[in-house]
């Protein structure tokens, strides 16, 4: 009979679909590993409502599972509390950095209010540091990068764009 | 004294409003796809459209377990006729150009997210979770097109007089979202919903800060088109929904 912890230490080597160098427990969207008699039950969250992984996660957990002889899984949904950045591995921001993409920095989430915002709408007043050379002459360049959860930044020193996990 | 049954009815209109809205929208949005001034551009319209989408299943998820026919949101979006839509009419106008395409966004975002506020504290906990999960990231939109409507509100002489022509052809579009009728009562009155009147002041606040920012003019007129959420829509949403619902119409319960 397989372990709940035995689970978890399955769940560490799927990798997210999008960035293959953290696993789902490294996002923080596994909420909870349960067993219900035979079947083991792992309930996920989705970071971004509409994101396209959210299928391949659940195919890929399953499928990591059954190659480790679990006959019975069932993936569950939850939805509350909201996936956050804030449950984001402290591990997984160096992983993150070392492939380029910049971690999010915490208690910068939007918030939609935008009254004393707008200078920080139109300049930026929190810095996000590049991934490549470390300089914190960065610009925004949009909103949204290559993913929902990502917004696009370009590096004034070294001149490479990167990829911004933004704070949800 | 209201039903169950009576107050499943009008939380099944309620669901569709939000659900059609935010598809009707995403898929606004979507048309983009590939068409964007700069690519940044087009992939951030492809990244917000795609948040709405998201949404659209969990709302109309929720709308087809309220409704219990068997129904799901795949059915909703694909298998329902204009008249049966309840989106806002805002949503369905058609893209224009770019600025159009911005300012209706940030109109709207600018009712969705404190509208979402209200919703986490829903007494359904099913709407009080869908609300806290899209609010995160309508917040992002809001952002976005906030700052966009303020720089090309605030930008060149030709910026500008696009802006301002596409908040005069969309503000008679916005009354619609404050205004409540019997099925928006009854469910605030159940403590499911918040009124749409209750928006009002948020909403008031926000476009009229922004708007100043972008040396934009509010029109003066007070009339209001209305409709969208009873199904009285305009003739662009059976256009719309002819490309939308194409290949399910055509090949029903289709797989690939």
């Amino acid at each position: 009979m397989v372990s709940v912890a035995q689970v978890w230490d399955w769940l560490a080597e799927v990798p997210d679909p999008e960035i293959p160098v953290i696993s789902v427990t490294d996002l923080g969207i596994v909420r909870n590993v349960a067993l219900d008699g035979e079947t083991v039950v792992v309930t996920v969250t989705p970071t971004y409502s509409g994101c396209p992984a959210t299928s391949v996660i659940n195919f890929e957990i399953e499928t990591a599972l059954r190659a480790h002889g679990v006959a019975d899984v069932r993936l569950e949904r939850q939805l509350d509390p909201p996936w956050t950045t804030d449950w984001l591995k402290p591990a997984a921001r160096d992983k993150l950095r070392a492939y380029g993409i910049a971690p999010p920095i915490d208690g910068t989430r939007a918030t939609g209010v935008v009254a004393g915002r707008i200078n920080r709408l139109t300049g930026g007043a929190f810095v996000v540091p590049c991934p490549r050379c470390g300089s914190e002459k960065t610009q925004k360049v949009s909103q949204f990068g290559s993913t929902p959860c990502k917004a696009a930044y370009q590096c004034r020193t070294c001149l490479e764009p990167f990829d911004y996990f933004k704070c949800i | 004294m209201t039903t169950k049954a009576d107050l499943d009815k009008a939380l099944f209109e309620g669901l569709c409003r939000l659900g059609d809205s935010t598809l009707v929208l995403g898929h606004r949005v979507s048309e983009w796809c590939g068409l964007a001034p700069v690519l940044e551009e087009d992939i951030a319209l492809a990244n917000v459209a795609l948040d709405l989408i998201g949404q659209t299943q969990l709302w109309l998820g929720l709308a087809a377990e309220v409704e219990g026919k068997g129904r799901d949101a795949d059915e909703l979006a694909f298998r329902r006729d204009v008249w049966e839509f309840r989106n806002l009419l805002l949503v369905e106008r058609p893209n224009g150009d770019f600025g159009h395409t911005l300012m209706r966004q940030f109109l709207f975002d600018a009712w969705h997210q404190p509208m979402l506020k209200a919703l986490e504290g829903s007494g359904d906990s099913r709407i009080a979770g869908i609300a806290a999960k899209a609010g995160r990231e309508v917040a992002y939109h809001l952002e976005r097109s906030a700052d966009l409507v303020i720089r090309l509100g605030d930008g060149t002489e030709e910026s500008h007089a696009r802006m301002q022509a596409a908040l005069d052809r969309l503000w008679p579009y916005t009354g619609e979202m404050m205004a409540g009728d019997s099925t928006d009562a009854a469910l605030a009155e159940a403590g499911i919903m918040a009124a749409p009147d209750s928006i009002r002041p948020v909403w008031d606040a926000l476009v009229a800060e922004v708007l100043g920012e972008a040396t934009l003019k509010a029109p003066e007129s007070t009339f209001m088109h209305k409709g969208g959420k009873q199904g009285q829509h305009s003739e662009h949403l059976g256009h719309m929904l002819a490309t939308m619902q194409w290949l399910q119409r055509a090949y029903p319960d289709a797989t690939w």
